[in-house]
Formats: structure tokens, C-alpha cells, sequence
């Protein structure tokens, strides 16, 4: 950035918080969008257009704190949540962000949904100052407080995923010949680079082949019979349900029984592993953070009954079957967390001190031993997973909470 | 370039003079205060808005491009969210790999649009009408997916984030934005209007019209569509350039499908054979998916889809295309010591219902 650039940047901020907090900042502790009564938080979601699926986070989200209002708020501020629709877009969310910034005046943005809408602000709210937080994609790029402060993502990375398999595997399967199929793109790429950051020395010897499809692609038949040739005993699938679906199918069908891990992404047990056929899902292992609502080991426990009931009265339209339904009460839970923490002294800069502050969070919603934990260089709030294994119906847990940090 | 030709007797209507001045006069009078507003717009508004009013303009240079190649040569285009795409692209990669500076990054593009456009309006030569639209629909879906697809230039999935430009003047960026894509917008709207009031221009509409007599009287149709697909693509894709310059970033996503669609319900809503009809369409593009959301965000492409109906309802050659010849007939009324000459008005509204 040039001195030029820093200081139109240094004026627009102070310009934006003069005319903002103005009135505010006699009382010294609020930033732009809170008074007394309220708390203006922005996000975008894709409400419409072809990731729509993610809309039923932010319908849950503001589920959340419509609970949180009718209970009288934080410290008797109500939060106003005001979410746009980007339809994925990021045009429309620099479009969006703008307005929630300079128009509604937001004090910080939540869970910003989408691996490109985000990378797209991200320049722009870390040169106004204004808080990202918990940004809603796996990218590994979100935990890098050097240069972007105001930035912080919230749920394990994908490379993080893949080394708490790496983990695993160099603890549990020590003479495994790794076979990786991955979708080629930055998503896939981040499994194959934490598994191979986290092999370390061992990764040449250990990684036996690597197979990439386009999402363009018919199937995956081919790559799924090269990674058998290449005499692996263990398959990581860094894919996109569809892909993963033809994956299980293939590799089942073509007689191979590698130890199977499959990324978190595509675990869904009625969009996935029902469409490859249970039977040839049976034993796969995957990794987890949330509790899987349709789990029937949570059913009766006291947390899945107070999710339930929420999801009752205020978001009687989502589906109890939902993981989206999960994740969008745990990230609010995250926010409302962060903002009790900070009190009265609601500015920019004390909200996002007390989200670098956050030490073994609980809560209820999270697999019992993953905790919330960040600091001023860790902003990466869920570093742990618990692996799963695939029994022919549902995911069962086993072994102990593995940190991929 | 030729003598631009008036729409009705020019001589006679050069000649008419309202309070002292002639047409023509105050026609210079009212685009220069059109002008000093637009201009001035910017220091009345808050960054927001200015930026939103940025982004109709380069959505305008972007229909206008769509306009030449389908109102004014009748060949339609699904296809052209594709060359914007690769104008923006363009111009990311020339800032982000070459470190050329944002505003030289928009000529190369508008250069290497108009190459691409030339190359793909060669095959176009053999689809006439709805086979045309399909095979720049094949385009406008692949564009996502070639974006991915060369990720070592593209960035792949995760795009490029792009460098904010400096402003100069000491002006705030936004305001400097706008200002420098007004003149590039004003520039647009003079080449567009050189090249369409001229030989070339009717030459377009002669193609577009009955391109067998036009053939018989001597026009080069293949030359002519095919520079029309050049010069059309060529200001979409310094729209795309533009549009990477103001939001400082492109990624696959950006440039779906409904992007390309976006252009052609703007030109269709504009007036798909005006010039103006453009900046109505950039407006259109810009504000209707908001206004939509406001009104219901439950279903607000429903409401996009009934505003689009009620435009198309009220005005079926689009707002400028219907009310162009409204105005005129509206001056010819008020033309001192002289009857009326056009169309009643109940001829017209019947025409439009």
C-alpha cells in the first residue's frame, strides 16, 4: 500500500467514525451501530442463486438471536441482525458489505458466507477496521492475523482436517502406502498440502500417488483404478459430494478395501453414502466437530433437547435433520459469546480483542472436548475434530479429540 | 464517417427555432447540463451510492455492447457475461502478474474482447437467430468452469484479489471511480452513436432487417456481423475491465450464467435498438434485483420477474425504444405554425397494448 493510499484509508476510517460515533463516542465505549438498545451485526448469505442450500445458516442464525432478544438481549442490547442476500456473487457481497458498512452502519460483520465472497471484502473491511468474524468456508487462508487483523475464520480448516487424519494415520497405520483423490482446485489442494505438512519427512515415501478430477468431469473410474494400481492401502477423498458418492461406488465395486478417509464435507449420510449404497460405505472414516443432529447418541441428552426446542419455536420452518441447522446455532452461540465478553465497551477494536481472547469455549452443540480457543496469533477458533466411523446407518464416534492445530 | 442523419426532415427541422435557438442548439444545451450533472452527481452523495452509480455505468457500457450486436444487428447474445469475464480477467492479471497500472489496463482489454469477438463472430456467420443465442449460452456456462480451469492465470477458484487503485486529484477513490468511468462512458456512447447514426449503422439495421436485400445492394454481411461481434464484445469487455478496477477482485463465481442474462433483460428493458436505452438497462441491472429483495426476500425473483413483465407490458420496445418516439411526437406537436404530423396518440397506445 502506498502513503498515499494509507492515508485516504486513515481519512475515510476516521471520517466514517467521526460521523458515526459521534454522538456514541461521548459515552467512550460504543463503535458504529451500537446505542444503548441495540447491536447492529451485518452478514451476507446465499439466499438465492445455486449455493441457496447455505441459506438455511443465516435463517438459523437470525433464529438464534431472535431467542436472544425475546430473552432481553446482551446486557439490554437487542441484536439486529441484518442479512443480505449475495446469491454467492462477489460483485453483489463488496455490494452488500458496502451498504451494511456505510449505510446500515453495522459494528462488525458475522459469518460471511462462501470461500470467494470473502476473500472479496476482506481487503476492504480490514482497511476500514471492521471486524470479519467467524467467516463461514474452510479455506486455510483465513488464519493469518499478520495481515489481515480483522479477519478470523471459526471452523477447522480443510488443511487442518487433513492432518488430524495424518495424525491418525501416523500413529495408527504406520506402513500405509496413501492413496489422495482431489478435486482440483483450492479445496481439494488444501487436503493434499496439510497431509503432506503434516507427514513431514515421510511424505514422499508415504504418498504413494495422487489422482485430481475437474468437477467437469463424467467420473472418476479412472483416477479411482490408477490409485489401486499404484498399490495404496489407504485412500484420502478430498471431494464434493457427487464426486465422493462415485468415488465409494467405484472403489467398492473394483474390489479394493483401502482404509478409507473421507473429507467432512461429503459425510452427509442421505446426500452421500445412501446414493453409493450404505453397504459400500460401511467402515469409512471421517471427522467431525458438531453434533450430527439425526445422531441418536445425542437424543436424549439435555444440550440436543434445548436445540431442539429452540429449532420448535423460532425456526419451525428448518429441518431437524439439518447439520446447517447445527452450525448456525453454534456460530451465533460463538458471537453472542464474544459480545458478552465485551460489555460495555462495544468499539471495533474491544469486539475484536475479546474474539482473540476466547479460552476453551464450550459449547453445547460442539462434540463434548472441542473447545473454542484463540489468541492473538491463533485465529482459528475450532482446531479439533473427533474421528467417525461409518457402520452401514449413521457416523459413530471413536477415539479421542485429535487437534489438527 | 458520414454525415449523421436526423430522423425526420432535417432541414426543416434544423431550421424551427424554440425562444431563439435552433434543435440542434439546445439539443448541445441539454446534453452538456445532462453532462455538468452526472459530473457534479458524485459530490452530492455518499460513497455508497456513488459506488452503486459506478456500477450502473459500467453495467451500461456493457449493454450498449450487447445493444450494437442485437438491436442494431439483430444477432443475439447469451454469451456476453463470457467477455466481460475476460475483460476483467484481463485487466486482473495485467495489474496482478505485469503490474501495469489499473487505467492501462483497460485498453488491452477492450483490444483482446474485440479479437475474441471477431474469432467467435466468424462460426456465429453460420447460426441465425435462436441457434446463435445457444451457442453463446454454451459459452456463458462454460466461462466458470475455463476460469477454473486455467488456474495457474485465473487464480482458479479463489480468483485474484487486485491492488485498490490510487485516485488522483486528490479526490476519495470511489468519487475518482465514478469520474473516470463517466468519460469512459460518455466516450462509449460517442463511438457507439459515431459508428450507428452513420453508413455503418444502417448498414447493421439493413443485415438485421432483411439481410438478403441487404446482400443484394452490396453490404458485406459476413464483414459487417462479424465486426459487429468484435466492436460489441469489445465495450462489454472493457465494462468487465472496469468492473474488476471498482471491486477489486474476480473469481469464477462472479460470472455465472444470470450475469449474461442480466445484460440482455438490461438491453431488452432499456430499449434494445437505443443508445440511451443502455444507461436505463445499467439502472435496471443495478437497483431491481435490490428493490426486489426489499419487497419480499422470501421470493424476490418472483418480484424481479413481475417488474420485468410490467416494464415489458407497458413498454414492449423498452423505456427509451417507447418513449423515444413519444418525445418526438411531443415536439412535433409543439413546433410553431405547424400541424402535427405523427402518429395520434391512440394509434401509438394501441400499438403498445
Amino acid at each position: 500500500m502506498t502513503m498515499k493510499q494509507t492515508i485516504m484509508t486513515g481519512l475515510f476510517t476516521a471520517a466514517s467514525l467521526a460521523i458515526a460515533a459521534a454522538p456514541a463516542f461521548a459515552a467512550g465505549q460504543y463503535g458504529p451501530g451500537v446505542s444503548d438498545t441495540e447491536i447492529k451485526i451485518g452478514n451476507t448469505m446465499p439466499y438465492s442463486g445455486p449455493a441457496s442450500g447455505y441459506g438455511a445458516i443465516g435463517k438459523s442464525q437470525a433464529s438464534y438471536f431472535a431467542m436472544i432478544n425475546d430473552q432481553g438481549g446482551i446486557n439490554g442490547r437487542k441484536i439486529n441482525f441484518i442479512s443480505r442476500d449475495d446469491g454467492y456473487s462477489p460483485p453483489k457481497t463488496v455490494e452488500q458489505v458496502r451498504k451494511l458498512v456505510e449505510e446500515d452502519q453495522v459494528l462488525l460483520l458475522f459469518q460471511t458466507l462462501g470461500t470467494p465472497p470473502n476473500l472479496a471484502i476482506r481487503g476492504y473491511l480490514n482497511d476500514n477496521k471492521v471486524p470479519q468474524l467467524f467467516v463461514g468456508s474452510g479455506a486455510d487462508q483465513w488464519n493469518d492475523p499478520k495481515h489481515y487483523p480483522w479477519t478470523m475464520g471459526w471452523q477447522p480448516s480443510y488443511g487442518a482436517e487433513a492432518r488430524i487424519y495424518a495424525r491418525y494415520i501416523l500413529k495408527n497405520l504406520p506402513d500405509a502406502k496413501i492413496a489422495v483423490l482431489y478435486q482440483n482446485d483450492d479445496f481439494g489442494k488444501d487436503y493434499l498440502n496439510g497431509l503432506r505438512a503434516e507427514l513431514g519427512d515421510k511424505a514422499g515415501k508415504m504418498i504413494g500417488a495422487t489422482q485430481s478430477y475437474e468437477t467437469t468431469d463424467p467420473t472418476v473410474d479412472s483416477q479411482v483404478v490408477a490409485l489401486q494400481a499404484s498399490g495404496a492401502n489407504v485412500l484420502l477423498t478430498a471431494a464434493i459430494p457427487k464426486f465422493t458418492t462415485l468415488a465409494i461406488r467405484k472403489v467398492y465395486d473394483i474390489g479394493w478395501r483401502p482404509t478409507n478417509f473421507l473429507n467432512s464435507v461429503s459425510t452427509s449420510v442421505a446426500s452421500v453414502m445412501k446414493p453409493a449404497g450404505t453397504e459400500k460405505g460401511v467402515g469409512i472414516i471421517s471427522a467431525a466437530y458438531n453434533k450430527d443432529p439425526t445422531d441418536p447418541q445425542w437424543q436424549d441428552t439435555p444440550e440436543y433437547k434445548e436445540w431442539l426446542a429452540w429449532m420448535k419455536k423460532y425456526n419451525p420452518s428448518g429441518n431437524v435433520a439439518d447439520a446447517f441447522n447445527v452450525y448456525g446455532y453454534v456460530t451465533a452461540q460463538t458471537m453472542i459469546a464474544v459480545l458478552k465478553a465485551s460489555g460495555d465497551n462495544l468499539t471495533r477494536e474491544n469486539v475484536m480483542k475479546q474474539a482473540t481472547g476466547l479460552h476453551d469455549l464450550k459449547l453445547p452443540m460442539l462434540l463434548p472436548g472441542i473447545t473454542i480457543s484463540t489468541s492473538a496469533d491463533d485465529y482459528a477458533p475450532i482446531k479439533q475434530m473427533q474421528l467417525q466411523k461409518f457402520d452401514g446407518n449413521t457416523w459413530k464416534l471413536f477415539g479421542e479429540v485429535i487437534s489438527g492445530n | 464517417m458520414e454525415k449523421r442523419i436526423a430522423v425526420a426532415a432535417p432541414d426543416q427541422l434544423a431550421a424551427d427555432r424554440y425562444g431563439g435557438l435552433t434543435v440542434d442548439a439546445w439539443r448541445w444545451i441539454g446534453t452538456l447540463a445532462l453532462i455538468a450533472v452526472a459530473a457534479a452527481l458524485p459530490f452530492t452523495l455518499s460513497k455508497y451510492h456513488v459506488f452503486e452509480l459506478t456500477m450502473v455505468m459500467i453495467y451500461a457500457i456493457a449493454v450498449l455492447g450487447l445493444n450494437i450486436l442485437t438491436g442494431y444487428n439483430g444477432q443475439i447474445s447469451l454469451g456476453h457475461g463470457g467477455f466481460f469475464a475476460a475483460g476483467a480477467y484481463t485487466a486482473a492479471i495485467l495489474m496482478h502478474r505485469y503490474g501495469v497500472p489499473y487505467w492501462a489496463t483497460v485498453p488491452p482489454a477492450g483490444l483482446i474482447c474485440f479479437v475474441l469477438g471477431v474469432l467467435f463472430g466468424l462460426p456465429a456467420l453460420r447460426f441465425e437467430g435462436p441457434y446463435l443465442a445457444l451457442v453463446t449460452l454454451a459459452m456463458a456456462l462454460a466461462t466458470p468452469q475455463l476460469l477454473k480451469y486455467f488456474d495457474t492465470w485465473t487464480g482458479g477458484q479463489q480468483g485474484i484479489n487486485l491492488v485498490k487503485p490510487v485516485p488522483a486529484f486528490g479526490l476519495d477513490r470511489d468519487r475518482w471511480l465514478y469520474l473516470l468511468i463517466l468519460v469512459v462512458l460518455l466516450a462509449a456512447i460517442r463511438i457507439a452513436a459515431n459508428i450507428l447514426h452513420g453508413r455503418t449503422g444502417r448498414a447493421l439495421v439493413a443485415i438485421r432487417d432483411h439481410p438478403i436485400a441487404a446482400a443484394a445492394m452490396g453490404i458485406d454481411t459476413a464483414r459487417y456481423k462479424t465486426l459487429a461481434f468484435g466492436t460489441s464484445t469489445m465495450f462489454t469487455g472493457v465494462a468487465g475491465a472496469l468492473s474488476a478496477i471498482v471491486i477489486g477482485y474476480v473469481s469464477p463465481e462472479s460470472y455465472s450464467l444470470f450475469l449474461s442474462v442480466s445484460f440482455l433483460v438490461g438491453s431488452a428493458i432499456g430499449g434494445i435498438a437505443t443508445i440511451g436505452g443502455a444507461i436505463v438497462g445499467g439502472f435496471f441491472i443495478q437497483f431491481v434485483p435490490n428493490l426486489a429483495n426489499d419487497v419480499s426476500d422470501a421470493a424476490p425473483w418472483a418480484i424481479y420477474g413481475l417488474v420485468m413483465l410490467l416494464f415489458m407490458y407497458a413498454m414492449p420496445h423498452g423505456v427509451v425504444g417507447s418513449l423515444g418516439p413519444w418525445l418526438a411526437r411531443l415536439m412535433q406537436r409543439i413546433r410553431p405554425h405547424r400541424a402535427a404530423t405523427g402518429q395520434s396518440d391512440e394509434e401509438w397506445e394501441g400499438r403498445a397494448s
